[in-house]
């Protein structure tokens, strides 16, 4: 009873439904996708050799890329493909979320309905083929009436360890867009909500061992049986899992995608931006967790209507520019170039900075004589420094390291949630911190001025899509929050959100954020 | 000519491997009556059993004619072929996730028959092959060898070929057994007017059943002709060793037995 009474635990059945429900929807249709694609490809690769080499090694190799890097790189591929269709076609098709997910998934799932298919018919005994042959049945009623049903164990325990693994990767599906019960982990760990964290991982792993169980019992039903009954059920999970994929085109449909990227603050602004268009009488619905590099091609093809971004990562990784103008000129000119070159509005700066700043322990900072990164580079030859799983790959790190002299002895990615505690713990002697994060005062850490301008600025700018720019309504709805928002309210936000105790959900946060900011 | 009452004719016939560097099967002719019982008899690896596949084309031929019913199997539809000649598996070969029945009428199910026309002649085979007819429901897994073995000459039988094609038929069950099927088969063969081509390796089955036997060694014909004459001599020497075999055997039997009778 008291861990029903926790928020957190209400939030998170709040959320069950739309998580699960997606994420049902996208392992089924990745299962039979995958189930319709895998064994066709296996039976014709009983009558060549080399095609079931190909394709198993093919299948193979797409089990060893990464699932998070599958599922991105399926991005950019559909985003490439739905321009094409729209040049051709004048249809345009959504990149973001269901279609990437699916076909990852779908990739996924395939390797283990082949293989075993493959090995299921081969095992079959030869003297049973012989004795298909020899009562004078075809090829095809040889495979259909005999092979199959008694190569049917094995294909079955292939199809159970797909759905398991498509289940449990299908979590993954989150930063492209696409709901699911990775939803609670990827948001549960940049909030150190560990029991939304618990509950995705949970309730993942019940769906996972609820699936495998449900086909344990059809094949149980129907192994006895093989040819008709077996086609019915075939047909019926066919019908079923076509239907399943149909659910999302026609689900509920809001006017508005507020995206966020996968960190807290993220999450309050577009908990707050939802908020906004409610108050205005306007549907939204956000779409959290979208990598980096998502989000921004998501908003110029409207996948998202409107979400927050920071000049500096704009300025070096979408305009590939490496001078750090001042702040008000690079707003400026940012703002030219992204409506000209993409079509996207800039609604205005929020009023706060979220830089990459370099942090370290006070009382370390001090023993060293260490305020600037002048005097950290010093001594940056026998120290680690810490960062979030992009900075050491981008080109403002590349500026910082050239233009100080800056080499540390390691330089190692973690969850930017665990990258505080490991500088205050002293596992590492720095950390690239975010300006803007609650943590910087919470752990006592000093941030290092930057005399040189090397890191760029980073202010949050509100950008709306190409086909939004004229959307009076949303700009109105959306106009009170720029330049309303100074660095200390939305570090109080971020804390509320982020902190060890009493944690408070985004929307909750969002709406005391609100109450502080309001005209 | 002699081709209409010959069932199956069998003329130089060649099964090589290796481009022809070896062969199961050397330029066999031979030619099977309508209604005899020919047993082909020989060592393992003499070429008998893959004689027996060339008949319905599990095996194709290298080089050589065979016709069956009058007809050059060469230009036959194989499955269709198939569906015209009985065979009798060695290990039965039934389908195991099929039960008795489904096994008797997979011929002719796929020969398109009726539903209830197809449960009549499941129970007429049962009953041909004296099996109980509850056995229809049951799976060849929970059947004793000889059941299945009847359940393999019901299937082969039940869509009435002129033809049988035996492979080592009674091979997997006990002597008493087997012993019984072979004189149950015998009486179907004759009762039926069947024409019967049995590969086997046992002389003395061979000789208790058949009609007239072929003897084959490294996959050559060396001998063939009635069973009769075959027992009471041949001008090859391992053709009459292989004979005198069963022959002695009984005559050993026979002793033993006066010895252990009473006076």
């Amino acid at each position: 009873m008291i861990v029903a009474l926790d928020p957190r635990v209400a939030d998170a059945l709040a959320h069950l439904p739309e998580y699960l429900g997606a994420h049902v929807v996208l392992s089924l249709s990745a299962l039979s996708l995958g189930l319709a694609l895998s064994l066709p490809l296996a039976l014709l690769s009983t009558r060549s050799p080399r095609l079931r080499w190909f394709m198993l090694t093919a299948a193979s190799i797409v089990q060893t890329i990464p699932s998070l890097a599958l599922l991105a790189l399926f991005y950019p591929l559909l985003l490439g493909l739905s321009l094409l269709t729209r040049a051709l076609t004048g249809v345009q098709f959504s990149a973001l979320g269901f279609l990437p997910s699916l076909l990852a998934l779908t990739l996924y799932s395939m390797l283990p309905i082949l293989r075993n298919t493959v090995t299921g018919l081969s095992g079959v005994d030869p003297a049973v083929k012989e004795a298909a042959q020899g009562v004078g049945m075809t090829r095809a009623q040889s495979l259909f009436r005999v092979e199959l049903p008694l190569a049917m164990p094995v294909i079955m325990a292939g199809i159970r360890t797909a759905s398991v693994l498509v289940i449990g990767t299908a979590t993954l599906s989150t930063p492209v867009g696409q709901t699911s019960l990775g939803n609670y982990i990827f948001t549960g760990l940049q909030t150190q909500n560990w029991i939304f964290v618990l509950f995705g991982c949970v309730s993942a792993a019940g769906l996972a061992l609820a699936a495998d169980q449900l086909l344990a019992l059809f094949e149980r039903l129907f192994a006895r049986r093989g040819n008709r009954r077996l086609g019915v059920v075939s047909a019926g999970l066919l019908v079923l899992m076509a239907a399943g994929a149909f659910i999302p085109l026609h689900g509920a449909r809001t006017q508005y995608v507020i995206g966020a990227k996968g960190f807290p603050e993220q999450y309050i602004l577009a908990e707050l931006m939802e908020q906004r268009l409610d108050a205005a009488g306007l549907s939204a619905a956000t779409r959290e967790d979208l990598g980096s590099a998502v989000i921004f091609d998501a908003l110029v093809e409207g996948d998202v209507d409107a979400y927050v971004d920071y000049s500096g990562t704009l300025w070096t990784n979408v305009m590939h520019r490496t001078d750090a103008p001042p702040r008000e000129a690079m707003l400026r000119e940012m703002g030219t170039w992204l409506n000209q070159n993409h079509g996207v509005r800039v609604l205005g700066p929020l009023g706060f900075e979220n830089a990459y700043v370099l942090a370290m322990r006070r009382d370390r900072a001090a023993s060293l004589g260490v305020k600037t990164i002048a005097d950290l580079a010093r001594v940056s030859a026998r120290m680690s420094v810490g960062g979030d799983y992009e900075i050491f790959g981008r080109p403002e790190w590349q500026k910082v390291r050239q233009a100080y002299g800056l080499s540390f002895r390691e330089e190692r990615q973690m969850q930017p949630l665990f990258m505080y505690k490991a500088v205050a713990d002293g596992e590492v002697d720095a950390i690239t911190a975010f300006s803007s994060d609650g943590r910087i005062a919470e752990y006592d850490l000093v941030t290092l001025a930057d005399p040189l301008a090397a890191i760029p600025p980073y202010d949050a700018v509100l950008l709306l899509a190409p086909k939004r720019s004229g959307d009076a309504a949303l700009a109105a709805a959306l106009q009170p929050l720029v330049g309303r928002i100074p660095v200390e309210k939305m570090r109080e936000a971020n804390e509320l959100v982020s902190r060890d105790k009493d944690q408070l959900p985004p929307s909750e946060a969002a709406r005391r954020l609100w109450q502080r900011i309001q005209p | 000519m002699q081709a209409d009452h010959q069932a199956i004719e069998i003329t130089d016939a060649w099964k090589t491997y290796d481009g022809g560097a070896s062969f199961a099967v050397g330029g066999v002719s031979l030619g099977v009556a309508r209604g005899e019982f020919l047993a082909l008899i020989g060592t393992s690896g003499s070429g008998k059993t893959t004689l027996l596949k060339l008949i319905n084309r599990l095996i194709e031929p290298t080089r050589g004619r065979i016709v069956v019913g009058g007809e050059d199997i060469a230009a036959a539809d194989p499955v269709f072929l198939r569906r015209r000649i009985g065979y009798v598996f060695q290990g039965v070969g039934l389908f195991p996730h099929m039960d008795v029945a489904e096994n008797i009428a997979v011929t002719l199910r796929l020969l398109g028959w009726e539903k209830p026309a197809m449960s009549a002649r499941v129970a007429e085979m049962l009953d041909l092959v004296r099996l109980p007819r509850e056995l229809a429901a049951r799976l060849p897994a929970t059947l004793s060898g000889g059941q299945a073995q009847r359940v393999g000459v019901a299937r082969a039988l039940a869509a009435r070929p002129s033809i049988v094609l035996m492979d080592e038929p009674f091979g997997a069950v006990d002597p008493v057994t087997r012993d019984v099927l072979a004189r149950d088969y015998r009486e179907l063969h004759d009762g039926l007017k069947l024409t019967t081509v049995m590969v086997t390796h046992d002389v003395l089955e061979a000789v208790l059943l058949s009609d007239r036997m072929a003897v084959l060694e490294s996959g050559s014909l060396i001998e063939c002709g009635p069973t009769q004459e075959l027992l009471a001599g041949s001008r090859h020497e391992s053709v009459r060793a292989l004979m005198d075999m069963p022959r002695r055997q009984a005559e050993r039997v026979s002793a033993l037995s006066a010895r252990a009778s009473p006076p």
